[in-house]
């Protein structure tokens, strides 16, 4: 654990308080069987927001505490132990890190304060294809008067049915696959011509296919500089993908804590099965491995708060180590409970569902591990 | 010195201006291999370079003054360190009596055992082994049977041990022994036995790498005064268990670097090596790609250990108490290691096999020695199997499958 500071630990104690009590994974079983199609409780997201969670990276003067990356990574590690459904990491982080680095006084102005107060909800619409590839944009932005018309699709959009705003990647010169050429803009969700439709994933958590046809939109939509938001993308996703990592290690943690139980409670052959050394080594293995990937998510995380130039390297570590650890243990945790773990009423599948689509989202660990390496010249 | 009135700062000064004067310029960066205990007869300046920082005691720079220590405050020793970095100067204090030995008989010696040791390990008179394992007490250490016998005014041993690293060039030997054959872990004391007893014999083990500082050592009717016993007869347990503590810290190598493989190997990369030995295509990446996405794994499992290695420092200093990331940085530090000299080995190709002869770089020739060598990290200091048992007993809660039979 990352020494913290009186406020962080306060924050910390507040958001696993709440979690445990407000929102334990029965809380997620219980939207889930609800077909909800926002993929989240909007209640449990309002109280959320009461208590400050959506305004933790966003300047006081719009609304937020200004409390740092750290501080909210501490949060979405309790929300992800629970596995609770929020668009806490789309909007509080992704997007507000979007406006916060690449937004102009008016866009800012109009958008995090209500992003601080839980009243409207932004994501990313980066993804075009079943792999994340954020420089493999086609989706058109066409010169249009005075400002751009934009057409093409984006998928995977989290938190896409609930959004009022989207971040959307689009291409104003140059091919897909270009890092030039890239612009980022903002787009309401009501813009005309714009439709979305819900993405059903096996994570049950929010998603959108969303559709942009002629949608007009004026040059102060664009986000940062045409042509050349590909960096501000980046630096936006580098934030998306460290706090994701947060999430990724609560839900790691507790998947781990929910299987080690087992071990200590279930009996075979006369004893608990956690006194069997083949189980008791890969149970050390995992315990070693979230240790690990806890010092690399605190590290991207603390690189941010300290705008340090390493931030691309730490942050695709963090991905990919808390990535493949999520990995393991959400297989052994299927796999140490047996029949049981393979259940509809068991947890463990909805530990299992989770950890793919989030080690899918923002680049998986294949991704990573090769950016890490053209990061550092191999 | 422990009390923080004085300035930090004035402390920086104080040891960059001495380490000035008293480094010889000529042995700059000339540590590595040096500060383990070995056979090389020191050269003048080295002698008068382990003198100065033994009178300053700065060799064991957080040691109480009282026994030839440094009496430094953390934060100070700290300083020295960076002071030291800075100028090339390096540690000519060191090898089991600074890593293991003296840290615990502070903790368990007498005072007249501490007055008797202490001092000259910090500087570097006397050189000390460690007589813990035997042929049939490897992972089951408690089940050793080289035993002292009271003989009234001395204890009379009788028994070999193996693995005494350094067992040929050591003057000391701290050693468990057993004394009530009716109790496992409670019939075993630390005794501490002088090596040039004409009782003591020492053969050294050539091992797969070729030549060791590891030795095969059998007492015969040794005579060891009482006063040498540590701690409480049949005590000697509890403080094997710490002083295996300090071993393992010791050896996962803290601040990183490889984890124990440090002390083998050679430096630099294998991406960068891989870069030279391989090659690289029209994008800058490894020409190999299996070989790339293997590489890629091992340099972020470095980086991941070294920022635990941080993080536990980070912990210590602010004072959170000991958390449990410690339990795993032996088993983590060693795999990195291990695995470095594996793709190290496969990155070079057929020059990375050569034994000897001028058609290898030296480098070429560690390499295979390192890799060689290096499989013994994740075997001693309690094996990767003994460690995934402590993690499991200790931090996990796991009932022991061993039963009373183990610790």
């Amino acid at each position: 654990m990352a020494v913290l500071t009186e406020e962080q630990s306060m924050l910390r104690d507040a958001a696993r308080t709440w979690t445990q009590e407000k929102s334990p994974v029965s809380a997620f079983r219980k939207m889930r069987d609800s077909g909800q199609p926002l993929g989240y409780d909007p209640a449990a997201f309002n109280e959320m927001a009461e208590m400050g969670w959506t305004g933790v990276i966003i300047p006081e003067e719009y609304g937020g505490s200004d409390f740092g990356y750290l501080s909210l990574g501490l949060v979405l590690e309790e929300t992800g132990r629970t596995l609770t459904a929020s668009p806490l990491l789309s909007t509080a982080l992704a997007a507000a890190s979007a406006l916060i680095l690449g937004g102009t006084a008016a866009q800012k102005e109009a958008w995090l304060p209500k992003i601080a107060a839980g009243e409207a909800v932004g994501t990313l619409a980066i993804e075009e294809g079943p792999h994340h590839a954020p420089e493999k944009v086609a989706l058109a932005a066409t010169k249009s008067g005075a400002g751009y018309s934009l057409s093409g699709k984006k998928t995977f959009v989290l938190e896409g049915m609930a959004a009022g705003v989207f971040v959307v990647s689009a291409r104003t010169s140059g091919k897909p696959g270009d890092k030039a050429g890239v612009t980022l803009f903002l787009v309401p969700a009501d813009a005309k011509g714009v439709s979305r439709k819900q993405l059903k994933l096996a994570d049950s958590r929010g998603a959108a296919i969303v559709s942009f046809e002629n949608v007009e939109v004026g040059a102060d939509a664009v986000l940062g500089e045409a042509d050349k938001g590909f960096d501000l993308l980046e630096k936006v996703l580098d934030r998306a993908r460290a706090g994701l990592s947060a999430e990724m290690l609560g839900s790691a943690i507790q998947a781990f804590e929910t299987t080690l139980d087992y071990l200590k409670t279930r009996v075979q052959f006369g004893q608990v099965i956690g006194a069997f050394q083949a189980l008791q080594h890969r149970a050390a293995k995992m315990f070693t491995d979230l240790e690990l990937a806890r010092s690399c998510v605190e590290a991207a995380l603390a690189a941010i708060d300290n705008d340090s130039p390493d931030v691309p390297e730490l942050v695709s570590l963090a991905k990919a180590k808390v990535g493949d650890t999520l990995h393991l243990v959400s297989n052994e945790m299927v796999q140490m409970h047996g029949g049981i773990g393979m259940t509809d009423a068991h947890d463990a599948g909805f530990y299992l569902k989770r950890a793919r689509a989030a080690e899918a989202a923002y680049g998986g660990q294949a991704y990573h591990r090769d950016r890490y390496a053209r990061i550092n010249g191999y | 010195m422990a009390d923080f009135g004085g300035d930090i700062d004035a402390f920086r000064a104080d040891a960059k201006s001495w380490l000035e004067a008293n480094f010889p310029a000529s042995l700059k960066g000339k540590g590595g291999m040096m500060a383990i205990e070995g056979e090389t007869p020191d050269s003048a300046e080295v002698k008068a370079w382990t003198h100065a920082m033994g009178e300053k005691g700065w060799g064991v720079p957080t040691w109480p003054k009282a026994y030839g220590g440094g009496g430094l405050a953390p934060a100070e020793a700290r300083v020295l360190q960076q002071e030291m970095n800075r100028i090339g100067a390096w540690n000519p204090v060191g090898g089991m009596g600074t890593m293991m030995f003296g840290p615990t008989l502070l903790e368990y010696g007498n005072e007249e055992q501490k007055q008797q040791h202490i001092r000259a390990i910090a500087k570097q008179e006397v050189r000390w082994c460690q007589g813990f394992s035997e042929p049939g007490a490897g992972s089951d250490l408690a089940s050793l049977q080289t035993k002292a016998e009271d003989k009234g005014d001395h204890y009379l041993v009788n028994g070999s041990k193996i693995w005494t690293s350094g067992g040929q060039w050591a003057d000391m030997c701290f050693c468990l022994v057993r004394t009530d054959n009716t109790k496992k872990h409670e019939g075993i004391s630390f005794l501490l036995i002088d090596m040039h007893d004409p009782g003591v014999e020492v053969r050294p083990i050539k091992l797969i790498a070729g030549a060791s500082p590891f030795c095969e050592t059998f007492f015969t009717d040794v005579k060891v005064p009482k006063e040498n016993l540590v701690g409480p007869l049949n005590g000697g347990w509890t403080i094997a268990k710490r002083l295996l503590q300090h071993e393992r810290n010791g050896l996962s190598g803290g601040g990183g670097g490889g984890g124990g493989g440090g002390m083998f190997g050679v430096g630099g990369s294998p991406a960068s090596m891989a870069k030279s030995y391989v090659g690289v295509d029209e994008a800058g990446r490894i020409d190999d790609a299996d070989l790339r996405s293997r590489i890629i794994a091992h340099e972020m499992d470095t980086k991941a250990f070294q920022l635990t290695a941080f993080r536990m420092m980070a912990e210590a200093k602010s004072n959170q108490g000991p958390s449990a990331v410690t339990s795993i940085m032996k088993n983590a530090g060693t795999k990195v290691g291990i695995d470095r000299a594996e793709l190290i080995l496969e990155v070079m190709g057929t020059q990375g096999l050569g034994w000897e002869g001028d058609d290898f770089k030296p480098d070429e020739l560690q390499a295979v020695r390192g890799w060689l060598g290096g499989k013994a990290i994740t075997i001693f200091g309690g094996s990767a199997e003994i460690q995934n048992n402590i993690i499991s007993k200790r931090i996990l809660g796991l009932p022991d499958p061993l039963g009373p039979s183990s610790n």
